[in-house]
Protein backbone atom coordinates (compact mmCIF):
# COMPACT_ATOMS: atom_id res chain seq x y z
CA UNK A 1 0.00 0.00 0.00
CA UNK A 2 1.30 3.42 -0.93
CA UNK A 3 0.70 6.24 1.54
CA UNK A 4 -0.51 9.57 0.23
CA UNK A 5 2.24 12.21 0.61
CA UNK A 6 1.87 14.60 3.55
CA UNK A 7 0.22 17.75 2.36
CA UNK A 8 0.92 21.22 3.78
CA UNK A 9 -0.38 24.69 3.07
CA UNK A 10 3.20 25.96 3.18
CA UNK A 11 6.60 24.30 3.36
CA UNK A 12 9.45 26.55 4.45
CA UNK A 13 13.03 25.62 3.63
CA UNK A 14 15.43 26.65 6.38
CA UNK A 15 14.91 27.18 10.13
CA UNK A 16 16.85 30.44 10.30
CA UNK A 17 15.46 33.77 11.44
CA UNK A 18 13.45 34.41 8.27
CA UNK A 19 12.00 30.89 8.10
CA UNK A 20 10.95 31.02 11.74
CA UNK A 21 9.44 34.50 11.27
CA UNK A 22 7.40 33.32 8.28
CA UNK A 23 6.44 30.11 10.06
CA UNK A 24 5.12 31.88 13.17
CA UNK A 25 2.94 34.20 11.09
CA UNK A 26 1.47 31.40 9.01
CA UNK A 27 0.86 28.97 11.86
CA UNK A 28 -0.70 31.75 13.98
CA UNK A 29 -3.30 32.19 11.26
CA UNK A 30 -4.11 28.50 11.05
CA UNK A 31 -1.99 27.47 8.09
CA UNK A 32 -0.56 23.97 8.13
CA UNK A 33 3.15 24.75 8.03
CA UNK A 34 6.31 22.68 8.10
CA UNK A 35 9.83 24.08 8.34
CA UNK A 36 12.58 21.81 7.00
CA UNK A 37 16.24 22.19 7.90
CA UNK A 38 19.22 20.10 6.96
CA UNK A 39 21.07 20.63 10.25
CA UNK A 40 20.46 19.48 13.79
CA UNK A 41 20.51 23.07 15.12
CA UNK A 42 18.20 25.83 14.04
CA UNK A 43 19.22 29.45 13.42
CA UNK A 44 20.90 29.22 10.01
CA UNK A 45 23.44 32.04 9.73
CA UNK A 46 22.76 32.92 13.36
CA UNK A 47 23.30 29.73 15.26
CA UNK A 48 25.22 28.60 18.31
CA UNK A 49 27.43 25.78 19.51
CA UNK A 50 29.23 24.44 22.54
CA UNK A 51 32.88 23.51 22.52
CA UNK A 52 35.15 22.54 25.43
CA UNK A 53 32.44 23.65 27.81
CA UNK A 54 32.13 27.14 26.31
CA UNK A 55 28.98 28.47 24.69
CA UNK A 56 29.57 30.34 21.44
CA UNK A 57 27.35 32.24 19.02
CA UNK A 58 27.78 32.15 15.28
CA UNK A 59 26.89 35.25 13.34
CA UNK A 60 25.41 37.47 15.99
CA UNK A 61 27.74 40.17 17.30
CA UNK A 62 24.85 42.36 18.28
CA UNK A 63 21.30 42.90 17.25
CA UNK A 64 20.99 46.14 15.31
CA UNK A 65 17.76 48.20 15.32
CA UNK A 66 17.65 48.46 19.12
CA UNK A 67 14.90 50.82 20.30
CA UNK A 68 13.20 51.16 23.69
CA UNK A 69 9.89 49.42 24.36
CA UNK A 70 6.90 51.07 22.73
CA UNK A 71 8.85 52.97 20.05
CA UNK A 72 6.54 53.49 17.10
CA UNK A 73 7.37 52.74 13.47
CA UNK A 74 10.61 50.95 14.27
CA UNK A 75 11.53 47.59 12.70
CA UNK A 76 12.12 45.89 16.07
CA UNK A 77 8.76 46.85 17.55
CA UNK A 78 7.00 46.11 14.25
CA UNK A 79 8.30 42.56 14.18
CA UNK A 80 7.47 41.96 17.84
CA UNK A 81 3.90 43.04 17.12
CA UNK A 82 3.65 40.82 14.08
CA UNK A 83 4.96 37.79 15.97
CA UNK A 84 2.97 38.53 19.16
CA UNK A 85 6.17 38.47 21.19
CA UNK A 86 6.52 40.67 24.25
CA UNK A 87 9.36 43.22 24.18
CA UNK A 88 11.00 41.75 27.30
CA UNK A 89 11.23 38.24 25.90
CA UNK A 90 14.34 38.93 23.80
CA UNK A 91 16.00 40.27 26.97
CA UNK A 92 18.00 42.86 25.02
CA UNK A 93 20.74 44.85 26.78
CA UNK A 94 22.11 47.94 25.06
CA UNK A 95 25.74 48.34 23.98
CA UNK A 96 28.01 50.61 25.97
CA UNK A 97 29.77 52.30 23.04
CA UNK A 98 31.09 51.26 19.63
CA UNK A 99 33.42 52.88 17.11
CA UNK A 100 34.85 52.92 13.64
CA UNK A 101 38.64 53.15 13.56
CA UNK A 102 40.63 54.39 10.56
CA UNK A 103 44.21 55.67 10.50
CA UNK A 104 44.25 58.80 12.65
CA UNK A 105 40.49 58.92 13.26
CA UNK A 106 37.96 57.21 15.48
CA UNK A 107 34.19 57.83 15.21
CA UNK A 108 32.29 56.60 18.24
CA UNK A 109 28.58 55.88 18.57
CA UNK A 110 26.12 54.93 21.26
CA UNK A 111 22.41 54.19 21.06
CA UNK A 112 21.77 57.98 21.11
CA UNK A 113 21.96 59.37 17.60
CA UNK A 114 22.76 62.90 18.80
CA UNK A 115 26.05 61.58 20.21
CA UNK A 116 27.07 60.29 16.78
CA UNK A 117 26.04 63.50 14.98
CA UNK A 118 28.20 65.42 17.40
CA UNK A 119 31.08 63.00 16.93
CA UNK A 120 30.95 63.52 13.14
CA UNK A 121 30.81 67.30 13.59
CA UNK A 122 33.84 67.29 15.91
CA UNK A 123 35.96 65.00 13.74
CA UNK A 124 34.88 66.45 10.39
CA UNK A 125 33.81 70.05 11.15
CA UNK A 126 33.85 71.05 7.47
CA UNK A 127 31.38 68.22 6.71
CA UNK A 128 28.95 68.83 9.58
CA UNK A 129 26.26 70.65 7.58
CA UNK A 130 26.56 68.28 4.66
CA UNK A 131 26.23 65.33 7.04
CA UNK A 132 23.06 66.82 8.54
CA UNK A 133 21.58 67.15 5.03
CA UNK A 134 22.43 63.53 4.31
CA UNK A 135 20.75 62.45 7.55
CA UNK A 136 17.65 64.43 6.66
CA UNK A 137 17.50 62.72 3.27
CA UNK A 138 18.04 59.27 4.83
CA UNK A 139 15.29 59.78 7.42
CA UNK A 140 12.77 60.93 4.81
CA UNK A 141 13.56 58.11 2.36
CA UNK A 142 11.09 55.22 2.01
CA UNK A 143 13.44 52.25 1.77
CA UNK A 144 10.62 49.73 1.97
CA UNK A 145 9.08 50.74 -1.35
CA UNK A 146 9.69 47.57 -3.37
CA UNK A 147 9.01 49.32 -6.68
CA UNK A 148 12.14 51.53 -6.57
CA UNK A 149 14.98 50.04 -8.64
CA UNK A 150 18.38 49.62 -6.96
CA UNK A 151 20.95 52.37 -7.31
CA UNK A 152 24.45 53.01 -6.00
CA UNK A 153 24.65 54.28 -2.42
CA UNK A 154 28.18 55.54 -3.05
CA UNK A 155 26.94 57.84 -5.81
CA UNK A 156 24.01 59.05 -3.69
CA UNK A 157 26.21 59.78 -0.66
CA UNK A 158 28.80 61.55 -2.82
CA UNK A 159 26.15 64.18 -3.58
CA UNK A 160 26.26 65.14 0.10
CA UNK A 161 29.71 64.37 1.50
CA UNK A 162 32.99 65.46 -0.06
CA UNK A 163 35.55 64.09 2.43
CA UNK A 164 36.47 60.59 1.23
CA UNK A 165 37.63 59.50 4.71
CA UNK A 166 34.25 60.30 6.26
CA UNK A 167 32.54 58.41 3.44
CA UNK A 168 34.74 55.35 4.00
CA UNK A 169 34.18 55.48 7.74
CA UNK A 170 30.38 55.78 7.39
CA UNK A 171 30.19 52.89 4.95
CA UNK A 172 32.57 50.54 6.78
CA UNK A 173 30.13 49.22 9.45
CA UNK A 174 27.27 49.10 6.95
CA UNK A 175 29.29 46.99 4.52
CA UNK A 176 30.44 44.60 7.22
CA UNK A 177 26.95 44.17 8.66
CA UNK A 178 25.12 43.63 5.45
CA UNK A 179 26.42 44.20 1.95
CA UNK A 180 26.50 41.33 -0.51
CA UNK A 181 28.01 43.69 -3.11
CA UNK A 182 31.71 44.54 -3.25
CA UNK A 183 32.57 48.15 -2.36
CA UNK A 184 29.04 49.47 -2.74
CA UNK A 185 25.45 48.77 -1.79
CA UNK A 186 21.96 49.64 -2.93
CA UNK A 187 20.89 53.02 -1.55
CA UNK A 188 17.72 51.53 -0.04
CA UNK A 189 19.90 49.02 1.80
CA UNK A 190 22.19 51.88 2.89
CA UNK A 191 19.20 53.69 4.41
CA UNK A 192 18.02 50.58 6.25
CA UNK A 193 21.51 49.86 7.60
CA UNK A 194 22.25 53.49 8.48
CA UNK A 195 19.11 53.71 10.58
CA UNK A 196 19.61 50.29 12.13
CA UNK A 197 23.16 50.97 13.36
CA UNK A 198 23.54 54.74 13.78
CA UNK A 199 20.00 56.03 14.44
CA UNK A 200 18.67 53.07 16.43
CA UNK A 201 21.51 51.05 17.88
CA UNK A 202 23.00 47.82 19.11
CA UNK A 203 21.94 45.39 21.82
CA UNK A 204 22.38 41.78 22.83
CA UNK A 205 20.71 39.33 25.22
CA UNK A 206 23.09 38.08 27.96
CA UNK A 207 22.52 34.55 26.64
CA UNK A 208 23.26 35.65 23.08
CA UNK A 209 21.46 34.35 20.04
CA UNK A 210 20.23 31.27 21.96
CA UNK A 211 17.73 33.47 23.72
CA UNK A 212 16.29 34.94 20.54
CA UNK A 213 16.07 31.53 18.88
CA UNK A 214 14.45 29.91 21.92
CA UNK A 215 11.75 32.59 22.00
CA UNK A 216 11.09 32.15 18.28
CA UNK A 217 11.04 28.36 18.41
CA UNK A 218 8.77 28.24 21.48
CA UNK A 219 6.42 30.67 19.75
CA UNK A 220 6.42 28.68 16.53
CA UNK A 221 5.57 25.46 18.36
CA UNK A 222 2.93 27.12 20.55
CA UNK A 223 0.99 28.21 17.46
CA UNK A 224 1.12 24.70 16.02
CA UNK A 225 4.02 24.87 13.56
CA UNK A 226 5.90 21.71 12.64
CA UNK A 227 9.70 21.66 12.53
CA UNK A 228 11.78 18.86 11.03
CA UNK A 229 15.50 19.09 11.69
CA UNK A 230 18.14 16.91 9.98
CA UNK A 231 15.79 16.95 7.00
CA UNK A 232 17.53 18.20 3.88
CA UNK A 233 15.63 18.91 0.69
CA UNK A 234 17.06 16.97 -2.24
CA UNK A 235 14.84 18.30 -5.01
CA UNK A 236 11.80 20.41 -5.81
CA UNK A 237 9.72 18.68 -8.49
CA UNK A 238 8.54 21.21 -11.06
CA UNK A 239 5.63 20.73 -13.41
CA UNK A 240 3.53 23.28 -15.29
CA UNK A 241 5.25 26.31 -13.76
CA UNK A 242 4.72 25.12 -10.19
CA UNK A 243 6.50 23.18 -7.49
CA UNK A 244 4.50 19.97 -7.22
CA UNK A 245 6.54 18.03 -4.70
CA UNK A 246 9.29 18.52 -2.16
CA UNK A 247 11.61 15.51 -2.26
CA UNK A 248 13.64 14.99 0.89
CA UNK A 249 17.13 13.56 1.05
CA UNK A 250 15.69 10.41 2.65
CA UNK A 251 13.48 9.91 -0.40
CA UNK A 252 10.23 10.97 1.26
CA UNK A 253 7.99 13.25 -0.80
CA UNK A 254 5.98 16.11 0.73
CA UNK A 255 3.43 18.31 -0.98
CA UNK A 256 2.56 21.93 -0.35
CA UNK A 257 0.36 24.56 -1.92
CA UNK A 258 3.23 27.04 -1.54
CA UNK A 259 6.93 26.77 -0.85
CA UNK A 260 8.98 29.56 0.75
CA UNK A 261 12.73 29.07 0.57
CA UNK A 262 15.31 30.84 2.70
CA UNK A 263 18.12 28.78 1.17
CA UNK A 264 19.24 31.60 -1.13
CA UNK A 265 18.41 32.23 -4.79
CA UNK A 266 21.05 30.15 -6.62
CA UNK A 267 20.83 27.48 -3.92
CA UNK A 268 17.06 27.24 -4.40
CA UNK A 269 17.30 27.19 -8.20
CA UNK A 270 19.72 24.27 -7.99
CA UNK A 271 17.04 22.25 -6.18
CA UNK A 272 14.59 22.52 -9.08
CA UNK A 273 14.06 19.32 -11.04
CA UNK A 274 14.34 21.26 -14.32
CA UNK A 275 17.40 23.29 -13.25
CA UNK A 276 19.69 24.21 -16.12
CA UNK A 277 23.25 24.84 -14.86
CA UNK A 278 24.16 28.50 -15.20
CA UNK A 279 20.54 29.69 -15.40
CA UNK A 280 20.87 31.43 -12.02
CA UNK A 281 23.03 34.11 -13.66
CA UNK A 282 25.32 36.38 -11.64
CA UNK A 283 23.87 35.47 -8.27
CA UNK A 284 26.88 33.85 -6.67
CA UNK A 285 28.07 36.04 -3.81
CA UNK A 286 31.80 36.51 -3.29
CA UNK A 287 31.94 37.92 0.22
CA UNK A 288 32.84 35.60 3.00
CA UNK A 289 34.57 35.87 6.36
CA UNK A 290 36.82 34.19 8.85
CA UNK A 291 35.98 34.68 12.46
CA UNK A 292 37.99 33.90 15.55
CA UNK A 293 36.76 33.67 19.11
CA UNK A 294 39.45 34.05 21.76
CA UNK A 295 38.41 33.02 25.25
CA UNK A 296 40.30 35.11 27.83
CA UNK A 297 41.23 34.53 31.46
CA UNK A 298 40.42 38.18 32.20
CA UNK A 299 37.49 40.50 31.50
CA UNK A 300 38.38 42.84 28.60
CA UNK A 301 37.40 45.71 30.93
CA UNK A 302 40.23 44.72 33.28
CA UNK A 303 42.58 45.18 30.34
CA UNK A 304 41.19 48.67 29.88
CA UNK A 305 38.88 47.84 26.97
CA UNK A 306 35.36 49.26 27.24
CA UNK A 307 34.04 49.34 23.67
CA UNK A 308 31.39 46.93 22.42
CA UNK A 309 32.19 46.73 18.71
CA UNK A 310 34.91 48.30 16.58
CA UNK A 311 34.93 48.31 12.82
CA UNK A 312 38.38 49.08 11.49
CA UNK A 313 40.47 49.62 8.43
CA UNK A 314 44.22 50.18 8.67
CA UNK A 315 44.15 51.74 5.18
CA UNK A 316 42.41 55.06 4.43
CA UNK A 317 40.50 53.43 1.59
CA UNK A 318 38.52 50.51 2.89
CA UNK A 319 38.54 47.49 0.57
CA UNK A 320 35.26 45.67 1.00
CA UNK A 321 35.92 42.91 -1.50
CA UNK A 322 37.02 39.34 -1.85
CA UNK A 323 40.73 39.40 -1.01
CA UNK A 324 43.37 37.70 -3.16
CA UNK A 325 44.86 36.08 -0.07
CA UNK A 326 42.93 33.71 2.24
CA UNK A 327 42.31 36.57 4.71
CA UNK A 328 42.38 40.36 4.40
CA UNK A 329 44.11 41.45 7.61
CA UNK A 330 43.82 45.17 6.77
CA UNK A 331 40.27 45.50 8.06
CA UNK A 332 37.78 43.77 10.30
CA UNK A 333 35.24 43.85 13.08
CA UNK A 334 36.25 43.43 16.71
CA UNK A 335 33.38 42.45 18.98
CA UNK A 336 33.46 42.11 22.73
CA UNK A 337 30.21 40.37 23.81
CA UNK A 338 31.10 41.18 27.44
CA UNK A 339 30.87 44.93 26.88
CA UNK A 340 27.12 45.39 26.79
CA UNK A 341 25.30 46.84 29.77
CA UNK A 342 24.46 43.74 31.82
CA UNK A 343 23.57 43.42 35.51
CA UNK A 344 26.37 40.92 36.05
CA UNK A 345 29.37 39.91 33.95
CA UNK A 346 28.99 37.09 31.43
CA UNK A 347 30.38 33.69 32.36
CA UNK A 348 33.10 33.72 29.69
CA UNK A 349 35.27 36.72 28.75
CA UNK A 350 35.97 36.71 25.02
CA UNK A 351 36.99 38.72 21.99
CA UNK A 352 35.68 37.97 18.51
CA UNK A 353 37.33 39.20 15.34
CA UNK A 354 35.79 38.95 11.87
CA UNK A 355 37.79 39.52 8.68
CA UNK A 356 37.08 39.33 4.95
CA UNK A 357 38.21 36.04 3.45
CA UNK A 358 38.55 34.24 0.15
CA UNK A 359 36.40 31.11 -0.10
CA UNK A 360 38.34 29.55 -2.99
CA UNK A 361 41.65 29.73 -1.16
CA UNK A 362 40.23 28.01 1.91
CA UNK A 363 38.32 25.43 -0.12
CA UNK A 364 41.47 24.53 -2.09
CA UNK A 365 43.57 23.89 1.01
CA UNK A 366 44.78 20.43 1.78
CA UNK A 367 42.87 19.05 4.78
CA UNK A 368 46.19 18.46 6.53
CA UNK A 369 47.23 22.12 6.17
CA UNK A 370 43.89 23.61 7.16
CA UNK A 371 44.31 23.70 10.98
CA UNK A 372 47.80 25.23 10.75
CA UNK A 373 46.62 27.79 8.18
CA UNK A 374 43.80 28.84 10.50
CA UNK A 375 46.27 29.38 13.33
CA UNK A 376 48.75 31.23 11.11
CA UNK A 377 46.13 33.64 9.71
CA UNK A 378 44.60 34.17 13.12
CA UNK A 379 48.01 35.27 14.44
CA UNK A 380 48.37 37.71 11.53
CA UNK A 381 44.89 39.15 12.16
CA UNK A 382 45.69 39.69 15.86
CA UNK A 383 48.97 41.45 14.97
CA UNK A 384 46.79 44.17 13.37
CA UNK A 385 43.99 44.08 15.95
CA UNK A 386 46.27 44.82 18.90
CA UNK A 387 47.21 48.12 17.27
CA UNK A 388 43.59 49.14 17.91
CA UNK A 389 42.64 47.37 21.16
CA UNK A 390 44.73 46.48 24.25
CA UNK A 391 46.94 43.47 23.58
CA UNK A 392 44.85 40.61 24.95
CA UNK A 393 47.04 37.82 23.54
CA UNK A 394 48.77 36.91 26.84
CA UNK A 395 45.34 36.13 28.37
CA UNK A 396 44.03 33.84 25.63
CA UNK A 397 43.26 30.36 26.99
CA UNK A 398 41.27 28.93 24.10
CA UNK A 399 40.66 29.86 20.47
CA UNK A 400 38.11 28.68 17.95
CA UNK A 401 38.13 29.81 14.34
CA UNK A 402 35.66 29.40 11.51
CA UNK A 403 36.40 29.99 7.84
CA UNK A 404 34.39 30.36 4.61
CA UNK A 405 34.28 26.58 4.25
CA UNK A 406 32.61 26.35 7.68
CA UNK A 407 30.03 28.91 6.51
CA UNK A 408 29.45 26.86 3.38
CA UNK A 409 29.00 23.69 5.41
CA UNK A 410 26.44 25.14 7.82
CA UNK A 411 24.49 27.51 5.57
CA UNK A 412 24.87 25.71 2.21
CA UNK A 413 25.55 29.17 0.71
CA UNK A 414 27.52 29.04 -2.52
CA UNK A 415 31.09 30.31 -1.89
CA UNK A 416 30.32 30.54 1.84
CA UNK A 417 28.83 33.93 0.90
CA UNK A 418 27.47 35.12 4.23
CA UNK A 419 25.20 37.77 2.73
CA UNK A 420 24.22 35.70 -0.29
CA UNK A 421 23.68 36.92 -3.82
CA UNK A 422 24.75 40.42 -4.93
CA UNK A 423 21.43 40.59 -6.79
CA UNK A 424 18.42 40.64 -4.47
CA UNK A 425 14.82 39.64 -5.15
CA UNK A 426 12.82 42.18 -3.17
CA UNK A 427 9.36 40.93 -4.10
CA UNK A 428 10.34 37.37 -3.15
CA UNK A 429 8.82 36.05 -6.37
CA UNK A 430 10.48 33.49 -8.61
CA UNK A 431 9.60 32.29 -12.11
CA UNK A 432 7.46 29.58 -10.46
CA UNK A 433 3.97 30.54 -9.37
CA UNK A 434 4.05 28.96 -5.91
CA UNK A 435 7.74 29.28 -4.98
CA UNK A 436 8.90 32.33 -3.03
CA UNK A 437 12.12 33.50 -1.41
CA UNK A 438 12.66 34.93 2.04
CA UNK A 439 15.76 35.82 4.06
CA UNK A 440 19.15 36.85 2.78
CA UNK A 441 18.39 36.86 -0.95
CA UNK A 442 15.06 38.62 -0.54
CA UNK A 443 17.33 41.43 0.54
CA UNK A 444 16.74 42.15 4.21
CA UNK A 445 19.77 41.45 6.35
CA UNK A 446 20.62 41.22 10.01
CA UNK A 447 18.49 39.43 12.57
CA UNK A 448 15.76 42.04 12.61
CA UNK A 449 15.84 42.34 8.81
CA UNK A 450 15.68 38.58 8.32
CA UNK A 451 12.72 38.25 10.68
CA UNK A 452 10.92 41.07 8.87
CA UNK A 453 11.70 39.40 5.56
CA UNK A 454 10.02 36.19 6.66
CA UNK A 455 7.07 38.10 8.09
CA UNK A 456 6.51 40.27 5.03
CA UNK A 457 6.86 37.41 2.55
CA UNK A 458 4.37 35.31 4.54
CA UNK A 459 2.00 38.28 4.62
CA UNK A 460 2.37 39.19 0.96
CA UNK A 461 2.36 35.77 -0.67
CA UNK A 462 0.17 33.70 1.62
CA UNK A 463 -1.98 35.66 4.09
CA UNK A 464 -3.02 38.56 1.85
CA UNK A 465 -3.81 36.17 -0.98
CA UNK A 466 -6.31 34.18 1.03
CA UNK B 1 -23.41 41.07 18.37
CA UNK B 2 -24.44 44.48 19.62
CA UNK B 3 -22.50 47.56 18.63
CA UNK B 4 -20.98 47.65 22.10
CA UNK B 5 -19.90 44.00 21.85
CA UNK B 6 -18.32 44.61 18.47
CA UNK B 7 -16.51 47.59 19.93
CA UNK B 8 -15.10 45.39 22.68
CA UNK B 9 -14.12 42.73 20.14
CA UNK B 10 -12.19 45.32 18.12
CA UNK B 11 -10.47 46.69 21.21
CA UNK B 12 -9.45 43.17 22.24
CA UNK B 13 -7.90 42.65 18.82
CA UNK B 14 -6.11 46.00 18.93
CA UNK B 15 -4.75 45.26 22.41
CA UNK B 16 -3.36 41.96 21.12
CA UNK B 17 -1.79 43.52 18.06
CA UNK B 18 -0.34 46.57 19.82
CA UNK B 19 0.15 45.56 23.47
CA UNK B 20 2.39 48.53 24.23
CA UNK B 21 -0.27 51.07 23.23
CA UNK B 22 -3.05 52.31 25.51
CA UNK B 23 -6.35 51.16 24.03
CA UNK B 24 -8.50 52.36 26.94
CA UNK B 25 -9.07 55.96 25.85
CA UNK B 26 -9.50 55.55 22.09
CA UNK B 27 -11.36 58.35 20.35
CA UNK B 28 -14.04 57.02 18.02
CA UNK B 29 -13.53 59.48 15.21
CA UNK B 30 -9.74 59.79 15.11
CA UNK B 31 -7.78 57.46 12.83
CA UNK B 32 -6.56 54.27 14.52
CA UNK B 33 -3.36 54.54 12.49
CA UNK B 34 -2.32 57.72 14.30
CA UNK B 35 -3.75 56.92 17.70
CA UNK B 36 -2.00 53.55 17.97
CA UNK B 37 0.88 53.98 15.53
CA UNK B 38 -0.51 51.24 13.27
CA UNK B 39 0.90 50.47 9.83
CA UNK B 40 -0.41 48.42 6.90
CA UNK B 41 0.91 45.19 8.44
CA UNK B 42 -1.18 45.90 11.55
CA UNK B 43 -4.30 46.54 9.47
CA UNK B 44 -3.75 43.20 7.76
CA UNK B 45 -3.74 41.72 11.26
CA UNK B 46 -7.03 43.34 12.21
CA UNK B 47 -8.55 41.72 9.13
CA UNK B 48 -6.89 38.37 9.82
CA UNK B 49 -7.98 38.36 13.47
CA UNK B 50 -11.58 39.20 12.50
CA UNK B 51 -11.53 36.20 10.19
CA UNK B 52 -9.88 33.91 12.74
CA UNK B 53 -12.08 34.87 15.68
CA UNK B 54 -15.44 35.74 14.10
CA UNK B 55 -15.30 34.30 10.59
CA UNK B 56 -15.83 37.78 9.16
CA UNK B 57 -14.35 38.49 5.75
CA UNK B 58 -13.03 41.96 4.92
CA UNK B 59 -12.01 42.08 1.25
CA UNK B 60 -8.99 44.29 0.58
CA UNK B 61 -10.93 47.08 -1.24
CA UNK B 62 -12.82 47.55 2.06
CA UNK B 63 -9.72 48.06 4.26
CA UNK B 64 -10.25 51.86 4.35
CA UNK B 65 -13.52 51.16 6.20
CA UNK B 66 -11.39 50.17 9.21
CA UNK B 67 -9.79 53.61 9.55
CA UNK B 68 -11.58 54.78 12.70
CA UNK B 69 -13.57 53.06 15.44
CA UNK B 70 -16.78 54.63 14.15
CA UNK B 71 -16.16 53.48 10.57
CA UNK B 72 -15.23 50.00 11.86
CA UNK B 73 -18.50 49.76 13.76
CA UNK B 74 -20.57 51.02 10.82
CA UNK B 75 -18.90 48.58 8.48
CA UNK B 76 -18.82 45.52 10.77
CA UNK B 77 -22.26 45.83 12.43
CA UNK B 78 -24.22 44.30 9.53
CA UNK B 79 -21.54 41.58 9.08
CA UNK B 80 -21.43 40.64 12.77
CA UNK B 81 -25.10 41.11 13.60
Amino acid sequence: MRLEPLNYDVIIIGAGMSGLGAGIRLAHYGKKVCILDRHYLWGGLNSFYRLKGYRFDVGLHAMTNYVPRGTRNAPLTKLLRQLRIDYDEFDLRPQSMSATWFPGKRLRYTNEFAFFENEVAENFPHQADRFRSLVKHVLAYDALDLSVPEFSARKAVAQYLSDPLLVEMLFCPLFFYGSAVENDMDFGQFVIMFKSIYCEGLARPPEGVRRVLKVLLDKYKSVGGELRMKTGVARLDVEGGQVRGVVLENGEVLQATKVISSAGYPETMRLLSDYVPGSEGETHGQLSFVESIDVLTKEPRELGYELTIQFFSTTETFHYQKPAEPVDVRSGVICCPNNFVYERPLETPMMRVTSLANYDRWAAMDAGDYPAEKTRWHARVLDEVVKIVPDFRPWVKFTDIFTPTTVRKFTSHVNGAVYGSPIKFKTGRTHLENLFLCGTDQGMLGIVGALLSGISMANMHVLQEA
Amino acid sequence: MTREEIRKAIIDILADIAPDEDTSGLKDDVGLRDQLGLDSMDFLDIVMELRKRYNVEVPSPDYPQLATMTSCLNYLSPKMA
